[in-house]
């Protein structure tokens, strides 16, 4: 059990990430990736992600403003942002990209619009609660080992 | 085996790698991946920039290569660097997952394909068959 409140904190907070589906095992692989030579490395990979992703999701918003729909550009774009949501853990995120990329195959407009809007409010969720999670880590200091999820 | 990588035009016994992957997460998850191996390495962006990397005299042990890459994609950049006699360890990385895709991947020389998300678990194997 951790005694040090704000690691206690962060441990609750990180595993009610897991539990609650936002991320699966490939976070834990981005933690294990941390060290003393690169402290703050899934912080760092987190924030490239937004960054990065955020002109894929301007090009989707885009792309849907324009009829008739150009499916196999959508899919491209998405194929892209699923790739990166995948690589950092991002579970829900990586669900509504699949899905989304499942309509633009069957040509199904209206499925890639509630979809997208869909992927949008988890993406931002998750920014949201990764922001708040990272502000704690900072407040608590590096830890010596990563934790599993149970 | 000793890994006889060339950087600059100096030897170095340190295994050396080359990341093929137009995103910039994976290129920077994979090169924290490697570096954690011990392993020296670079990142290019697309297939035509890893074959120019060689065509200016340069090898590798390893070629982590990405498939969908604008330019240049992994199954021609495989292609031609195997045209060109380049024997490295060939790993195609891949969000793939029909059968028939990574079989065409696969075929234009790759000497062994792994799913993305890479993990260190993933790579270890990759390393290991460099090892032999």
């Amino acid at each position: 059990m951790e005694r040090n409140p704000l690691r206690r904190q962060l441990q609750i907070m990180r595993k009610s990430l897991f539990d609650q589906g936002y991320l699966d095992e490939q976070f834990v692989q981005l933690e294990e990736l941390q060290d003393e030579s690169n402290p703050n490395f899934v912080e760092e990979v987190v924030t490239l992600y937004y960054r990065d992703s955020a002109r894929l999701i301007l090009n989707i918003e885009q792309a849907l403003e324009r009829k008739p729909y150009n499916f196999h550009k959508l899919d491209a774009y998405m194929h892209q942002f699923k790739g990166s949501s995948s690589s950092i853990g991002a579970k829900k995120v990586k669900a509504e990209s699949t899905l989304f990329r499942e309509y633009c195959k069957s040509g199904n407009g209206e499925g890639c619009m509630r979809c997208f809007q869909q992927l949008k409010k988890e993406y931002t969720t998750l920014r949201k609660k990764l922001e708040a999670y990272f502000q704690v880590a900072r407040q608590a200091g590096p830890m010596e080992t990563a934790c599993r999820p149970k | 085996m000793a890994a006889q990588g060339r950087h600059g035009g100096q030897e170095s016994n340190k295994m050396t790698a080359l990341v093929v992957d137009d995103n910039t997460v994976n290129r920077m998850i994979h090169h924290r991946l490697l570096d954690n191996l011990g392993i020296e390495n670079v990142a290019v962006v697309n297939g035509k920039e890893a074959v120019d990397i060689h065509c200016s005299g340069k090898t590798f042990d390893l070629i982590l290569m990405d498939m969908d890459m604008p330019v240049m994609n992994g199954i021609e950049a495989t292609r031609q660097l195997r045209e060109m006699g380049i024997r490295s360890m060939i790993a195609g990385v891949s969000t793939r997952s029909m059968e028939r895709e990574i079989r065409e991947f696969i075929e234009a020389g790759l000497d062994d394909y792994q799913e993305k998300p890479l993990t260190m678990s993933k790579l270890i194997s990759i390393v290991h068959k460099i090892n032999g």
